[in-house]
């Protein structure tokens, strides 16, 4: 039985407005030549596979459901649990529930403590217990742990070369009956990066990517690949649930502000005057109370709505997804300023221009000639600091949930997962895997994001063509 | 000059006004003492009697802005709004939610705060305008490639982990300075270095390539070309024509920064255990004491205010095209 939480609803519109974008932008040349750009980066494409592998996952998580439990009820209709799982779930089912009772290291077959067990014949030693599910099969793990290891990292590797040589020869072929030429002259072609998109870097990116997937997929049935936390779950499936809350961040926050802060930059720059002093002074203000208590403050005051009304929530999830689109709006509201003040004066030069001025003179009204003149002449800044904000406020949600103003702390994210890490790396020997775990992904997610954004930047900002 | 200034702050006072009221709606309007009171004694059980008593020890009890019962002038002042926030404008913070009273502890908190931020401030300009330069320098270079490349990386780590990491190398690992703490007197200065030394390694990457970016823009003006024109040698061209113009915007973005030195780092504070005032105001916020992370913002805002108020008095000094109209 399908669920959809809010923010579910505004990451599937979000999804749609941006096909909706790429229908239209194949449709123009001004807005295809950018991108066009864009693809012709190597650095940008690799970085736009690692992101594309990232929205995938995250949109998966998405797909909330509640499962049907496997027994009917007396009148033969399917019951279906309370519990709320995401498709992601479904796929990594083994990740969520092989459970270990605490602690334990990554690839470990042992505990990471010791304890008293209790032996066949009664008598009771204090020594490291076997894992529930880590390495649970093998009968000698002192001696096996290491070559199964070793063994299935190679079959792994095996698979993912195997798999991407398969996607190697598909693109071949494929661009041999498109371009008409023989396969061998397109290889030799893709190597010498003569094609007009470096697909090389892209499929190097894949191939790479798929290595490493193969390689965790043959380990984590086994084993758990990044250790498990204080509660025994495994590090990596919370790494890859944290996925979703970083890209709802980093993609809602922007989508919540963009209509004020378009709205608000047109009008303070084509109408001037008091509409201008007043949006002035509006993010004047706003600007000048300190970001992060503005949104400590507003989280405070969210604690308290969801404490007076605790009965209209009907799950955890449901409390922690509306925590989260609160603080994509503070988030929002926090950071429209700069954008609205690009705007403005840019606007500001372009309602000067000539063909504004016609407009004007042919007696086109305001709001059409904002619409239609004005907007699309603004579009790159908009652009520009869609993907330059994305990185930062990734970036923000692991600071603020450090301080307990970000996401709830039920809800999987890298923020959390560091946060719960801090005092791990006081015991001794020291818990590092679930900070390396979160240190990993987020970098991956933020470097990609950085290097797409600035061929995006570099490709839209025509003050910064030919500096680099 | 004088009456430019004054304009500028007579500018300010509607926006802390604005700063004020909004403030105001946020911890009294939206959120009544009532709530507020159920939050400190926990949310379910509690009495009535309680929740008045709490309210009355800290003067929430008043009308929120028209006390209609008193006399004369106290049907305005003596009211939640004139007692809370239009004291905010004489900086009389009162006393925080556990008694305390603010001002004393901000006077106190702010200097270990000072006691970062300043150094980190000079230490940082002076190492990342040299790199910014250094890569201008070299540009189109591996050299600046290879820079370029290294400021992205460094730019994609999270704040956090280069806290977290250089408490393990340095503090608990290399055993060279203690991790955390703080202490009176000079004793203060080994507590300080690591926070100094982590900030300024996380801004790197940001920093550097801003710096970089605007040596980059400034290079491609006119009179960088006349001056190449008439021989002058690259180095002179770099040092005399473009950094002394890129100072400009440079010193203008760092008067903005100034005032807010006084607030300090929330994170870095918090980390390293330092008794400034981002630590304060960290606390406030897990203790949710309204009274503090009120008086945090209004401050907050006040050195924010002075920061643009300085800025444009700075532009004014150090570039003669804008004039004060």
């Amino acid at each position: 039985m399908p669920v959809i939480f809010i923010t579910d609803a505004f990451i599937f519109l979000l999804l749609a407005m941006v096909i909706g974008f790429v229908f239209y932008a194949r449709r123009h040349e001004h807005l295809r030549a950018p991108w066009r750009e864009v693809a012709k980066r190597p650095l940008a494409m690799s970085a736009a596979v690692v992101l594309l592998v990232y929205i995938v996952i995250g949109l998966l998580d998405s797909l909330h459901f509640h499962p049907a439990l496997d027994e009917p009820d007396n009148q033969g209709n399917t019951v279906y649990s309370t519990e709320i799982n995401s498709v992601l779930d479904l796929l990594l089912n083994d990740l969520r529930q092989n459970t270990e009772r605490t602690y334990s290291a990554p690839l470990a077959a042992h505990a990471f403590a010791k304890e008293i067990i209790e032996q066949e014949d009664g008598t009771q030693v204090r020594d490291y217990p076997r894992l529930l599910y880590g390495g649970a099969y093998l009968n000698n793990p002192e001696t096996e742990r290491v070559p199964d290891i070793l063994l299935r990292s190679f079959i792994g590797i095996l698979m993912g070369v195997f798999i991407g040589s398969i996607l190697l020869l598909l693109f071949v072929w494929l661009q041999a009956k498109r371009m008409q030429l023989n396969a061998r002259n397109i290889f030799q072609r893709l190597i010498k990066d003569e094609l007009d998109v470096p697909w090389y870097a892209i499929l190097l990116t894949v191939s790479v990517l798929l290595i490493i997937f193969s390689i965790i997929f043959q380990l984590s049935g086994h084993y758990h690949v990044f250790g498990t936390d204080k509660v025994g779950q495994d590090i990596l499936y919370q790494a890859v649930k944290s996925i979703r809350t970083g890209l709802v961040i980093g993609t809602l926050t922007t989508l919540v502000m963009l209509p004020f802060a378009i709205m608000m930059g047109l009008m303070a720059g084509y109408f001037r005057g008091w509409i201008d002093d007043v949006i002035q002074y509006l993010y004047t203000t706003l600007n000048s109370i300190p970001g992060v208590l503005l949104i400590a403050a507003s989280i405070l005051l969210l604690q308290v709505y969801i404490g007076k009304h605790e009965a209209e929530f009907t799950s955890l999830e449901q409390r922690a997804d509306l925590r989260l689109l609160f603080l994509c709006i503070i988030l929002g509201i926090t950071s429209w300023t700069g954008l609205c003040r690009l705007l403005r004066a840019e606007t500001l030069k372009l309602r000067e221009v000539d063909y504004v001025q016609a407009a004007k003179a042919f007696g086109v009204g305001n709001f059409k000639i904002m619409m239609r003149h004005l907007l699309p002449n603004v579009m790159h800044i908009v652009m520009i600091s869609i993907v330059l904000d994305f990185s930062g406020l990734v970036l923000a949600e692991a600071v603020l949930s450090y301080i307990n103003i970000g996401v709830d702390p039920s809800m999987h994210s890298w923020g959390n997962m560091i946060n719960g890490a801090r005092l791990e790396m006081a015991r001794d020997p020291v818990v590092w895997w679930s900070l390396a775990a979160s240190f990993i992904f987020m970098f991956l997610l933020v470097l990609a994001a950085n290097l797409f954004s600035d061929a995006v930047r570099d490709a839209f900002d025509p003050r910064l063509r030919g500096i680099d | 000059m004088i009456s430019y200034i004054l304009r500028r702050i007579l500018y300010a006072v509607p926006i802390l006004i604005g700063v004020n009221v909004i403030t105001f709606m946020l911890f009294f309007v939206v959120n009544t003492p009532d709530d507020m009171a159920r939050m400190q004694l926990g949310m379910k059980r509690v009495t009535d009697e309680a929740i008045l008593k709490w309210k009355e020890e800290r003067g929430y009890n008043k009308p929120v802005v028209w006390n209609s019962e008193a006399q004369s002038f106290e049907k305005i002042t003596n009211t939640i709004f004139f007692e809370n926030s239009i004291k905010l404008f004489v900086f009389d913070f009162g006393r925080s939610d556990n008694g305390r009273d603010i001002s004393y502890d901000i006077s106190q908190r702010m200097w270990p705060s000072l006691a970062i931020t300043v150094p980190s401030l000079l230490l940082g300009l002076f190492s990342y305008i040299s790199f910014g330069l250094i890569l201008a320098f070299f540009r189109g270079t591996y050299v600046d490639v290879s820079g370029v490349i290294l400021c992205v990386i460094m730019m994609s780590i999270s704040g956090l982990f280069y806290i977290i990491g250089g408490q393990y190398l340095i503090g608990k690992t290399l055993h060279l300075v203690p991790i955390s703490g703080y202490d009176t007197g000079w004793e203060a200065i080994k507590f300080t270095i690591l926070p100094v030394v982590v900030g300024l390694v996380g801004g790197i990457g940001a920093s550097t390539r801003w710096y970089r970016t605007l040596f980059l823009e400034e290079m491609n003006k006119d009179y960088v070309r006349t001056a190449r024109a008439k021989g002058l040698s690259e180095t002179r061209v770099l040092y005399q024509h473009v950094f002394m113009n890129g100072l400009i915007p440079i010193l203008t973005g760092v008067v903005v920064l100034l005032p807010t030195l006084f607030i300090g780092s929330l994170i870095i504070e918090s980390f390293f255990a330092i008794p400034g005032l981002g630590s304060y105001t960290i606390d406030a916020i897990n203790a949710q004491d309204f009274a503090i992370v009120r008086s945090m913002v209004f401050l907050g805002s006040v050195l924010y205010i002075i920061g643009l108020i300085l800025t444009d008095i700075s532009y004014t000094l150090v570039d003669p095209r804008v004039r004060l109209n």
